[in-house]
Parts: structure tokens; C-alpha cells; sequence
């Protein structure tokens, strides 16, 4: 549904004399299914909502080609607009247009008339149970019927891809599970759904498959359950005061390991194993010891052994 | 006729805002009224005409200009408002017509402007102006032309700075000059001569003298198409350059 190969955008930035020139996405390849929902994963800044925008025809591509539901991105955006849904991190409603206006208008520059406008506002206000509200203003909203708004004038055309562009930041517990039920019907209904988020647990329950982006690049994809797969064993995390991580290094360094300012993570087989041996090493080596605790990787490590980094922490 | 329906829609829904609120009208005619009723005393005497309807024929066209172009330009601020709350991004991802994202709006422009001119036209009326029907029309046509190209302008400009801190500033520097060198509030028959010559230079000084002439009731006066004619192509101009930029990719 979603191909693409090689997008690349960078943009060019002046701050007095010196040009900078940011390298936002360097080459991206995707392939979407039809009828998944696809969760495109990374820290802030990592060119996410700019690959996201250059698919939406917002901005275009320095280089590589797309084609997305049969169109192709660069030779024919308008036909790509007619086919897609996009829906902004920052909303798109106007504080002093209620629901239904905004869906009638929106439904009415896809060129239907005004009847069928009118009838389409109420299939989607039933859909996303905004009936209730849909003629008071936008600003009387409540976050998450904003964001469900938001939603619906993404696919009140019936489009075969919506992109949302982090759907759930700034929701409340609530609101965000509501909203992860709402895409999923989405998907029921035979969407193929391309979500960012930079929440973890958000790309495990929610999406068929992810891509995980860092730096302006992909460095995994596959579904939530193979990418952890990769990373064989268990995750033990040793917490240290501050200046004991160099020396627990040392005393660990038979493991695969990765140090932090606070603390040091081991990728071993078996946790329940490998536990008394590591204090014992810790012992032995007079480190002092803060916690301990052993968990199953999880995506944050996948993010972390491509990168070296934390997605938490980054 | 694609463009004709898109930018219809655009402009319906502005319009639509605009009724809901139209003190924004009445706002907009506050400033000239005041000039109406608190300045335009002052210039019987100081041009030496010998009736207050002369004096009037000569302050009303350059009144109405002055806020054909002022209101025009500080179009801009509603546009970055939408621009900040997702509209235009979310229209821009639709197939509408780029151009009728920007003529919708300037239409609805030029409509509060034309009756923000009626009102004006009415109460100097009352002063005993007096002006013919098609002459007046064929002013409002001018007053059209310059309000299309200068919200066309400032819409143009909203997209390239995206902040009201930049807008304000450019805005009024551009408008200063303009209304200094356009001889809007005195003729600038009585300007010495190099003032007169970079006046020249100025389109809008043209549209006020076409205007003028229009009151005047002087139809065959070579100002009044002149000032048409210049208007209406930079009209034209304005709205194709601004038209790029709501075709264009903004960050």
C-alpha cells in the first residue's frame, strides 16, 4: 500500500552567515501492507513527521520515489491527496467552527456536493461518537474529542491510508485507550493506518509492524514480537551510585553490556542464572550495590542495541 | 470551474465567520469615520475650496483608498492564526486549488472592504458629497482591485514570516511610505516638485488620482484608467505570487 525507496530531505537552515545544512531524512525505505497498522517509532527529531510529511504530499522529496495506494508520489500528488488521509500532531480545527461544519467542508473539497457532505459528517460524528457535540464550537472540546475530531476529518473521504502523526501525544490514560480502539476499527474497516508515536509500549499493543527511525534513518523494522525476538535473552539492569559504573564495568566486562550515568544493563541468557554470578563478580570486585532487576527486552532495548542509545533517554 | 467551486467554498466559510462577527466591520470603519468627522473640517480652508462638498470630493476618495490598502495588508494576522491552528495544513493535504485557498480569503476581503466603503460613501453623503452612480461604481472597482492585491500581498507575506512579531513591523513599513507618497489625505498638487516626481513612482498615488478624477465626476480623465489599469495588474501579480506560496511546501 505504502512503498517507498531512498527519501531523502534536508533542509537548509541560516543563522546569520553560516548556512547549516540538517540532513532530517536520509534515505528511507518502507513497505506498507494493505489493511495494517503501521507504527513508524523514534525519539523526537529523528524525521519522523518529516518523512510523514513528505508522504502527504506536504513537502517534497529531495530524492527517492513513493507510492502510496497506487499513485506515485512525485509524479501525480494530486492523486496521491485524493487517496490519503493525514492528520497533524497539532490538530487542524478551528476554534470557532464546530464539528460538523468542519467535517461538511472538508468532505466538500473532495468535491462531493453538499448533500452528501452533510450525509457523510453524520456517518463519521456517529463513528467516532461526537454526535452529542457536533454543533457546538471547537473550543469548547475536550482534548481527546478534539483529537477525535481531528480523526475524523482525516477519513471522512473513506481514504485506503491515513497517516496520523502521533495520535495519542497529550492524551490523557483514558483518552489514549479510547483512541487506540478508534484506529483499530479503522483498521476493521479496511484502512491500512500509518501511525508515529514515540511512546514504546504505544508500538507494541497497537501496531502489526513497525519501523524504527533514528537520525534520519531506519534501523529495524519488523513486527513488535520478532524485533524483541532478536534480541535473544534477558535484560538485567544493575543500579550503582554514580561513580561506582566504571568500576562495575570493569568487574562485568565478561558481558555484553551497556553503561549509563546511574546504572548498567547486561544482555545474558538466562536472567535466574545469571543473577548470582553478577554479584558475586560485584562482590568481588568491591563495587557497591544499588538495585538490581531483570526484565524481558523490550523495544527500548531493540532502539538500544541499534543505537546505543535510549529511546527514554534520548 | 474547479477553481470557481473551491474558491467559493473557501470563501463561503469565511464570510460565514465574518457575519458571525461583524462588529469586525464596524471596527474596521472607526478610523475613518473619525477622519470624516475630525479632520476633514480642517480642509476647506486649508485648500482653499470654497465649499465643504468640494473639499469632501477631494478627502473621501483618498479616504477610502487609504483603507483599501491599510486593511488589505494587515489581512495577513488571520492567516497565521489558521496557520497556527492546522488549517491551512489540513486543507493543503486535500485537492483543493491552491489558488482558491487564497482567492477565497481575499474575496472575502474585498466584500467587508467594499461595505466598510458603502458606510464611508453614506455618511459623507450627509457632508453634501455628491457623486454619480456609474462613477462611483467604477470606484469601488479600483477600491476592489487595490484591496485584492494588498491582502493577496500580506497573505503572501504571512506564509513566508509565519509570525504576527515579523508581520506587524514589515507591514507598517511598507504602508508608510506608501500612504506619504500617495497624496491620500492632502493632493500632492501642493508638494514640491521632487516629491511630486518620487510619487510618481508610487502605484497607489495613480489610483488616488484615478479615484479623485471618478469623484470629481471627470469619467474621461486619463488617471482613471491608469489607475486601473496599474491596479488591476498588480492585482494580478500579487495574487500569482501569492498563490505560490500556499502551492508551495511550508515548513
Amino acid at each position: 500500500m505504502i512503498e517507498t525507496r531512498g527519501l531523502r530531505k534536508s533542509f537548509t537552515s541560516r543563522q546569520g552567515r553560516d548556512k547549516k545544512t540538517v540532513e532530517a531524512v536520509r534515505g528511507v525505505d518502507l513497505d506498507v501492507a494493505e489493511g495494517e497498522i503501521f507504527g513508524f517509532l523514534g525519539p523526537n527529531g529523528a524525521g519522523k513527521t518529516t518523512t510523514l510529511r513528505m508522504l502527504a504530499t506536504l513537502i517534497e522529496p529531495d530524492d527517492g520515489t513513493a507510492t502510496i495506494a497506487g499513485a506515485d508520489l512525485r509524479a501525480d500528488p494530486g492523486e496521491v491527496r485524493r487517496r490519503i488521509g493525514y492528520v497533524a500532531q497539532g490538530g487542524s480545527t478551528w476554534d470557532d467552527s464546530t464539528a460538523r461544519e468542519e467535517l461538511v467542508l472538508e468532505a466538500r473539497l473532495y468535491g462531493v456536493s453538499k448533500a452528501e457532505a452533510q450525509r457523510q459528517a453524520v456517518r463519521v460524528l456517529e463513528g467516532f461518537q461526537l454526535s452529542e457535540y457536533a454543533d457546538r464550537k471547537c473550543k469548547t472540546y475536550s482534548g481527546g474529542q478534539r483529537r477525535r475530531v481531528d480523526i475524523a476529518l482525516g477519513i471522512i473521504h473513506e481514504p485506503k491510508v491515513v497517516f496520523l502523526d502521533e495520535p495519542t501525544t497529550g492524551l490523557d490514560p483514558q483518552s489514549r485507550a479510547h483512541m487506540w480502539d478508534e484506529i483499530r476499527r479503522l483498521r476493521a474497516e479496511g484502512m491500512t493506518v500509518f501511525i508515529t508515536t514515540h511512546y514504546l509500549d504505544e508500538a507494541d499493543a497497537l501496531c502489526d509492524r513497525i519501523s524504527i527511525m533514528d537520525n534520519g534513518e531506519i534501523v529495524a523494522s519488523g513486527t513488535p514480537a520478532d524485533l524483541k525476538r532478536e534480541i535473544s535473552g534477558d535484560v538485567v539492569r544493575v543500579g550503582l551510585p554514580v561513580d561506582a559504573v566504571t568500576a562495575a564495568a570493569e568487574a562485568l566486562k565478561n558481558y555484553k553490556l551497556e553503561t549509563y550515568e546511574d546504572n548498567v544493563r547486561l544482555y545474558v541468557e538466562d536472567g535466574a542464572v545469571s543473577i548470582p554470578q553478577i554479584l558475586r563478580a560485584l562482590d568481588a570486585a568491591d563495587v557497591p550495590l544499588g538495585t538490581i532487576e531483570l526484565h524481558r527486552p523490550s523495544l527500548d532495548d531493540v532502539f538500544l542495541t541499534k543505537t546505543g542509545r535510549s529511546l527514554r533517554e534520548s | 470551474m474547479k477553481l470557481l467551486r473551491d474558491t467559493s467554498l473557501i470563501f463561503n466559510r469565511q464570510m460565514q465567520f465574518l457575519l458571525r462577527n461583524p462588529v469586525w466591520i464596524l471596527v474596521g470603519v472607526f478610523q475613518p469615520v473619525m477622519y470624516l468627522l475630525l479632520f476633514a473640517p480642517l480642509l476647506k480652508p486649508a485648500l482653499q475650496v470654497r465649499t465643504d462638498a468640494e473639499a469632501y470630493e477631494i478627502f473621501v476618495p483618498g479616504l477610502l483608498v487609504l483603507l483599501a490598502i491599510f486593511g488589505g495588508l494587515f489581512q495577513g494576522f488571520g492567516l497565521i492564526a489558521e496557520l497556527r491552528a492546522g488549517v491551512i495544513e489540513r486543507s493543503r493535504v486535500t485537492p483543493i486549488s491552491r489558488l482558491a485557498l487564497l482567492l477565497g480569503r481575499s474575496l472575502r476581503d474585498v466584500v467587508s472592504l467594499i461595505a466598510q466603503a458603502v458606510i464611508i460613501t453614506l455618511l459623507a453623503l450627509a457632508f453634501d458629497l455628491r457623486v454619480f452612480l456609474g462613477n462611483l461604481l467604477l470606484a469601488y472597482l479600483m477600491l476592489a482591485l487595490i484591496s485584492l492585491m494588498t491582502s493577496a500581498v500580506s497573505y503572501g507575506v504571512a506564509l513566508a514570516v509565519k509570525s504576527e512579531d515579523a508581520l506587524a513591523p514589515l507591514m507598517n513599513t511598507v504602508a508608510q511610505p506608501v500612504l506619504l507618497l500617495s497624496g491620500i489625505l492632502l493632493p500632492l498638487t501642493y508638494a514640491p516638485g521632487w516629491l511630486q516626481g518620487v510619487a510618481d513612482w508610487n502605484p497607489f498615488s495613480w489610483a488616488v488620482n484615478g479615484t479623485r478624477a471618478l469623484f470629481r465626476g471627470d469619467l474621461g480623465a486619463p488617471a482613471v484608467w491608469q489607475g486601473l489599469v496599474i491596479m488591476a495588474v498588480l492585482a494580478v501579480l500579487a495574487v500569482a505570487w501569492a498563490g505560490r506560496g500556499f502551492a508551495k511546501s511550508v515548513r
